[in-house]
């Protein structure tokens, strides 16, 4: 936990002195009509890296033996995080419901060990019905690729 | 003349369509409260831009309808399989568990729908007749007062909300400078931007909160490789019957739940230490203290008026003030900003049918919800039972839909991702989630309030304490920032373990 707290925190002064550092070239100060655009971004960033340096403070005096995610915890959720990732991917070049598609099929069958016909029923209903609710009846579009092209949408 | 308009709501709120789409956002509700990763905030948010081509009134019922669904479908979980849906249903699940555990089961469930409808109509009621006298006040509001009341709204969850004041205040600094990120609307300036062409647009709210606690939520549920044992349970009429005539005996719980929900609830984040609140002072005046957490009905019927009273008032500040009391309350507000409405005191007076439309459909859809699940129940439960490997993809590709539609941008699918990420880190840093996603709702009102202040005052902080309006509420926020410092070691004493993390059901 420590570590994890530690990096965390890091992270976020980092993430604080780059809005400080954005905000100072905007301009903190009084411009002709007002405060300057980096003002309100600018004081934000600087609470949040005396925040973050006092959790860091605090995080010295956390427990170290309790991890932040053990191995068997992780092992999940990266069989979740990257199939998820991949899906995001695969909507750049198939659209939304191919990926859909292949992301449902592949994570029924590789993590919950489905037969080939369960994982193609549902692979293909639930995108088909997805299309139906959102590009027919609330006429949402999503992201689409060669294959709702070859079909005319 | 309150009643007269809250006449005209029911006129709107009756009409045969609004009806069907209170139906409609109950059930989608349920099945969203009922589903892991998914609660009220990101069902409302991954809803939202299918709402947009709807007028504002049909669409504030949907969503409010949605919002009823998902506090009763949180109960079911609780119920019948020991997770709290929302966070506010942890304190649920101490005597709602076991009493499923021993056959009694549907008399936990009629209890927990009974005690939420008369949470929320308590709630209700008292929106009823406070909200135009307040909305009444808050039009004399000016920018000093209103950036006041942004200040007591964060720092009531710094100084209220448990936890670690210091996590709570990152997260609402987090939560202002995503939102200041992109196009300054007041000077023209492009900031936080550093060049690059998609940050322009900044971030949205609604992919932050499907990010956070949707994508979150589903990383932190497989990690405890969930397996639902969930116990079945039946409702007939018969044990609904007998549930309520054991239920009047109970009344100065309901009474006192609903009061400590209301009083929590219009101040952010209140529901979950409503909850626990409320679960405390029923034992606390119990005449079988030690009945509790082994089954004892009135264990359930605390937090859940609690919980739904404190639902119910969150909305209250929303559309009184403009400033969101939850989460799913930001989400729309920030619906109402899409819609082309101003939210705030103003409603009231320009678009009477709207809000009160809102307000009469907070007691049909409540008569509505609490009829459908509990003659529903078995039907919501069963959706548990469908197996883990097909959910998890099913509601990633539902919040990538919902991510995606909000601009038509497939950055917002990244987005959503990276959030969902932070969401899964934030939550076991113990790093509260719902300050963040208000602060990046109000983020542009706050910084408004804040600029125009400061050219009232040619620059000094001051004004913001010497109006005697702003000046009290400012005071008070500063007590509440104040609060972890003045006394943190007595708080830690007392409590004896962690206080309660505002928003995160995964305490351990």
């Amino acid at each position: 936990m420590r570590t994890a707290d530690l990096t965390t925190a890091l992270i976020l002064v980092a993430g604080g002195l780059l809005v400080v550092w954005d905000s100072l070239r905007l301009g903190v100060g009084w411009g002709t009509d007002g405060p300057q655009s980096g003002f309100f971004p600018f004081w934000l960033a600087v609470f949040l890296v005396g925040a973050c340096a006092v959790i860091a403070w605090q995080a010295r005096a956390r427990a170290r033996d309790v991890p932040f995610v053990t191995r068997e915890q992780l092992r999940p959720v990266l069989a979740t995080l990257l199939p998820a990732t991949g899906f995001v991917v695969l909507i750049q070049f198939v659209g939304l419901y191919v990926a859909t598609a292949i992301f449902t099929g592949v994570y029924m069958r590789w993590i919950g060990r489905y037969g080939w016909v369960p994982v193609i029923l549902i692979g293909v209903l639930f995108p088909v019905l997805t299309f139906v609710v959102f590009e027919k009846w609330f006429l949402v579009p999503m992201p689409k690729g060669p294959l709702e092209a070859w079909l005319g949408y | 003349m309150g009643w007269e308009n809250l006449l005209l709501g029911f006129q709107v709120a009756l009409q045969p369509n609004n009806l069907a789409l209170a139906v409609l956002g109950i059930t989608l509700g349920t099945i969203i409260g009922v589903l892991p990763g998914l609660g009220g905030a990101n069902g409302v948010a991954i809803l939202l831009p299918l709402t947009f081509s709807m007028n504002p009134t049909s669409a504030i019922i949907l969503l409010t309808s949605l919002y009823w669904g998902a506090l009763f479908g949180g109960a079911i979980t609780s119920i019948l399989f020991n997770i709290p849906g929302e966070p506010w249903s942890v304190a649920t699940t101490f005597d709602g568990y076991p009493m499923a555990r021993q056959g009694r089961g549907g008399e936990a469930l009629t209890a927990a729908f009974t005690s939420s409808f008369v949470g929320a109509l308590f709630s209700v009621v008292l929106i009823t007749l406070f909200a135009p006298l307040l909305a009444e006040i808050a039009l004399k509001f000016g920018p000093p007062e209103f950036f006041a009341i942004q200040l007591l709204t964060f720092s009531s969850f710094i100084g209220l909300g448990g936890g670690n004041p210091i996590k709570s205040l990152v997260s609402i600094l987090i939560g202002f400078i995503l939102a200041s990120a992109g196009l300054d609307i007041v000077t023209g300036q492009l900031r936080l931007t550093f060049g690059i062409t998609e940050l322009m647009k900044g971030f949205d709210f609604i992919v932050a909160v499907i990010g956070l606690f949707g994508i979150g939520e589903i990383l932190l549920s497989v990690e405890e490789g969930l397996s639902f044992r969930g116990i079945s349970a039946h409702i007939n009429p018969k044990v609904v019957w007998q549930t309520w005539k054991t239920l009047p005996r109970y009344y100065r719980t309901f009474i006192r739940s609903a009061f400590i929900g209301f009083w929590m609830g219009f101040k952010p984040g209140g529901a979950t230490p409503a909850s626990f609140m409320s679960y405390a002072f029923a034992k606390r005046f119990s005449k079988n203290p030690e009945g509790f957490g082994k089954g004892e009905l009135e264990g359930v019927v605390a937090p859940e008026t609690a919980a739904h009273a404190a639902g119910g008032a969150s909305l209250l500040p929303m559309i009184t003030l403009g400033i969101p009391g939850s989460p799913t309350a930001a989400v729309m507000l920030g619906g109402l900003i899409i819609w082309g409405l101003q939210p705030g005191p103003m409603l009231f007076r320009e678009k009477p049918d709207f809000v009160w439309g809102l307000i009469a459909s907070m007691y049909t859809g409540n008569v509505i919800g609490v009829a459908m699940v509990l003659a529903f129940v078995p039907l919501f439960a069963a959706i548990l039972r469908i197996p883990f490997p097909i959910l998890t993809p099913v509601i990633v590709a539902i919040c990538a839909v919902g991510s995606y539609a909000v601009h038509d941008s497939m950055v917002d699918i990244w987005y959503m991702l990276l959030f969902g990420v932070v969401g899964y880190v934030f939550k076991k840093l113990d790093y509260p989630l719902a300050p963040l996603v208000l602060a990046l709702v109000l983020g542009d009102l706050a910084e408004n309030a804040l600029r125009q202040s400061l050219i009232m005052s040619q620059g000094s902080l001051l004004i913001l304490f010497e109006r005697p309006i702003s000046g009290v509420i400012s005071a008070v926020a500063l007590l509440f920032f104040a609060l972890p410092i003045i006394n943190p070691y007595v708080r830690r004493a007392r409590a004896g373990k962690p206080p309660v993390e505002v928003a995160t059901p995964h305490d351990e």
